[in-house]
């Protein structure tokens, strides 16, 4: 059974239709890479399968590990497994990281039907994240994401994803704004956490990144649709060719 | 309505009433109250029209006819749930009356004086003559005045010079209604010598419902390079009426830290008002008002630069649900020679509902050239991506909204730095959140090290 499955999936901001019928299969184990110009829609796609609620499905349907994602809310999305690092990391002055991930981690296991974690036990699990993201442990402390750098909000997202341990793994733009020793940690950690269960969706400009992280297939969103999809080296036609060759051939080449 | 004018004739009674009880206390402390109530009986109540109460209006208070609070009494068991009991040193008032029987002192410093300042008053007087009713801008400030006129019994605390107190000096303030209307005027005096160090904390709760004023002032002196921190709780019944007067006067190089935690009450007024007179001096003014039904928190600061190179930092989060209405008044006045002051204010505040209300109004007055003042308000809602974040990490959507008003709250928390009073002041916010029922987290304050230059 794949893990995602998106057929038809139409979707609208404040009215504007930004998603124009996307079809787009991931089967547990896979790493599947979005890229395309700004604006085609990858964010509006990774939002609305973190359920964000003012982004609304028009029509289509999206199944994740085999239950209706469209009837969940945010967090019983999360709590099924899914994990979006966004593009812009939100700040809360006030909760410290490492309140904000114990909680998020309990939800995860209360839903789960499994034993909530003390601070004893969960502080060396969040260190050991954060030392392979090479996050400095003055971070555990620190208010969520407040002040940081983007590269170091970054490298939270991922450390996040890394307590959390999701099936699926959306990732937008976490290598955009990393020079490239942060890039090489954010890699590694992500490398890390590839295994045959786990999937993975990385939203990004760049084929840079997939140097690092080596993408099963690659799929080019253009204007709200999927126009083209194939394997790592699609990645290079487009950084050699840019975006528009893609959008001249006939929009079948999806799936 | 009433109007304000009329009050002070019933005040007059119990003003006569009272002078009869204190017929022994030395001329200058009765010459004192007396110019207070001529100045009350003068000025009466505040309208509206006044503009330091332009968003409280006190005709409730101004028409109840109060009568000074009977004693009553009160056991050990009963005050329990107020979690004052578990400080080493803990000093009870029950309406008004210092009880020996319920109050837990603990060896302190050799030379430090702690108790009821009824006491120190009828046993050592001239101790209290250069500070008792020196600070108060009683022409000024009426409810100060009236607190003067029926001074009420309250803590004094006396610190010599080099001497540290390190365990906070906890007072609980406990009214108990009677059938009618009651009022009291608890009346503190702290004075903090050179280099010497103190934490108090005022703690006014109500046992049972009735109507009840109660009009605290305090007087609280710290001398050169004393370090004192100050707490006022406040988690009155729904028909408490709780003014309060807080004029803190400070040394060279004197480092004081105010923080108010208003939780209930049907009408709260928090008046803050350090005066740095020494050069050098710093205050952080830190606050959180949650608010709740038709209750009514004004906090209303008044930061006076008198020195040169003071530091007053003002920090008060306001959380409003149902219809209340809260006001934060922050009020800076800098003089002349105050040059290099640096003065800081931020009022944050969150609007749960559509009916709640939020009045702030910063007032700088800087008669000085060279100084830096800033200040900033803002008023919210929750934030949506905050929201969303949490959510999209598994939080339900009720424990998201409560973990973001704990990190609102604990803005102001994580300044309360006395690591004595951090869990039980984190017990009454929680335990005061709307939505507190809904979640059961970790413990807020793991892992938070945030210190107040750092929030500027
Ligand atoms: N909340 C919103 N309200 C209105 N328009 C929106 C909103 N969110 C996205 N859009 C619009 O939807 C379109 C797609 O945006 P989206 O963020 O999904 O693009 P993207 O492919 O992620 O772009 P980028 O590469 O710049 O991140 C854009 O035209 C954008 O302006
Ligand atoms: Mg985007």
């Amino acid at each position: 059974m794949s893990l995602l499955e998106i057929k038809n999936l139409h979707a609208s901001v404040n009215g504007n239709e930004i998603l124009k019928g996307i079809d787009l299969t991931v089967n547990p184990g896979e790493v599947h890479s979005i890229m395309g110009p700004n604006g085609s829609g990858k964010s509006t796609l990774a939002q609305v399968l973190a359920r964000r609620e003012s982004y609304e499905v028009t029509a289509g349907s999206i199944m994740f590990d085999g239950k209706d994602l469209l009837e969940m809310k945010p967090e019983d999305a999360a709590c099924e497994g899914l994990f979006m690092a966004f593009q812009y990391p939100v700040e809360i002055p006030g909760i410290s990281n490492a309140y904000f991930l114990r909680a998020a981690l309990n939800a995860v296991l209360k839903y789960r039907g499994q034993d909530e974690m003390d601070a004893i036990d969960f502080l060396p699990l969040l260190k050991e994240k954060m030392r392979l993201l090479e996050m400095d442990e003055r971070f555990l402390n620190r208010p969520v994401n407040e002040g940081f750098s983007g590269g170091e909000k970054k490298r939270n997202e991922i450390v996040q994803m890394a307590v959390l341990e999701p099936k699926l793994a959306v990732l937008d733009e976490t290598d955009s704004g990393l020079d490239i020793d942060a890039l090489k940690i954010v890699a590694k950690g992500v490398n890390a956490m590839r295994n045959k269960n786990r999937a993975m969706v990385l939203v990004t400009h760049y084929q840079r990144l997939l140097d690092y992280i080596v993408p099963d297939f690659v799929h080019v969103l253009v204007n709200g649709r999927i126009v083209k999809s194939g394997g790592p080296e699609l990645a290079l036609e487009l950084e050699e060719k840019g975006y528009s060759w893609t959008e001249a051939e006939p929009a079948g080449a999806r799936r | 309505m009433i109007t304000a004018t009329q009050a002070p004739e019933k005040y007059l009674e119990i003003f006569d009433q009272f002078g009869s009880r204190t017929a022994s206390h030395p001329h200058w402390l009765q010459s004192l109250r007396q110019d207070a109530f001529a100045r009350f009986s003068e000025t009466g109540f505040p309208t509206t029209h006044d503009e330091d109460w332009r968003f409280t209006n006190v005709a409730a208070v101004a028409s109840t006819p109060f009568e000074l609070a009977a004693s009553a009494t009160v056991s050990r068991e009963q005050l329990e749930p107020f979690g004052a009991s578990q400080f080493a040193c803990c000093l009870v008032f029950v309406n008004g009356l210092f009880s020996g029987e319920l109050s837990t002192l603990r060896p302190l410093p050799k030379g430090v004086t702690v108790g009821s300042l009824a006491a120190q008053i009828k046993n050592d007087p001239a101790t209290l003559e250069p500070h008792l009713g020196r600070y108060l801008n009683i022409p000024r400030d009426v409810f100060a005045a009236l607190n003067t006129s029926l001074m009420g019994d309250g803590v004094y605390v006396h610190v010599p010079r080099g001497v540290v107190v390190e365990i906070p000096i906890y007072v609980l303030y406990v009214t108990v209604p009677g059938a009618t209307p009651t009022m009291n005027h608890p009346r503190n005096l702290i004075v903090a010598e050179e280099n010497s160090q103190v934490t108090v904390v005022e703690d006014y709760v109500s046992m049972g419902e009735g109507i009840t004023f109660s009009n605290a002032a305090t007087e609280l002196v710290a001398g050169d390079n004393a370090n004192v921190s100050h707490y006022m709780i406040v988690r009155e019944g729904d028909q408490a009426y709780n003014f309060s007067t807080l004029r803190i006067q400070q040394g060279r190089h004197a480092n004081v830290a105010t923080h108010s935690l208003l939780l209930s009450g049907a009408l709260v007024r928090n008046n803050v008002h350090p005066v740095l007179a020494g050069e050098g001096s710093e205050c952080l003014i830190n606050g959180l008002f949650m608010a709740n039904g038709r209750q009514h928190m004004d906090n209303y600061m008044l930061v006076e630069h008198a020195s040169p190179h003071c530091d007053s930092r003002q920090f008060y989060n306001g959380i409003l649900n149902g219809q209340s209405h809260g006001v934060f008044h922050g009020r800076i006045i800098v003089h002349k020679d105050a040059q290099k002051t640096d003065a800081k204010q931020t009022n944050r505040n969150l609007l749960l509902s559509d009916d709640a209300q939020i009045d702030t109004k910063p007032q700088l007055e800087i008669y000085a050239d060279d100084v830096k003042c800033t200040h900033g308000a803002t008023i919210g809602q929750f934030d949506d991506n905050a929201l969303f974040y949490l959510r999209s990490r598994g939080l339900a959507e009720a424990a998201a909204r409560h973990v973001l008003l704990l990190a609102f709250a604990n803005e102001c928390l994580d300044r309360m730095n006395s690591p004595q009073l951090r869990d039980h002041l984190e017990k009454l916010v929680v335990a005061g959140m709307p939505e507190a029922a809904t979640f059961a987290g970790p413990r807020l304050g793991e892992g938070a090290e945030r210190n107040w230059e750092e929030v500027g």
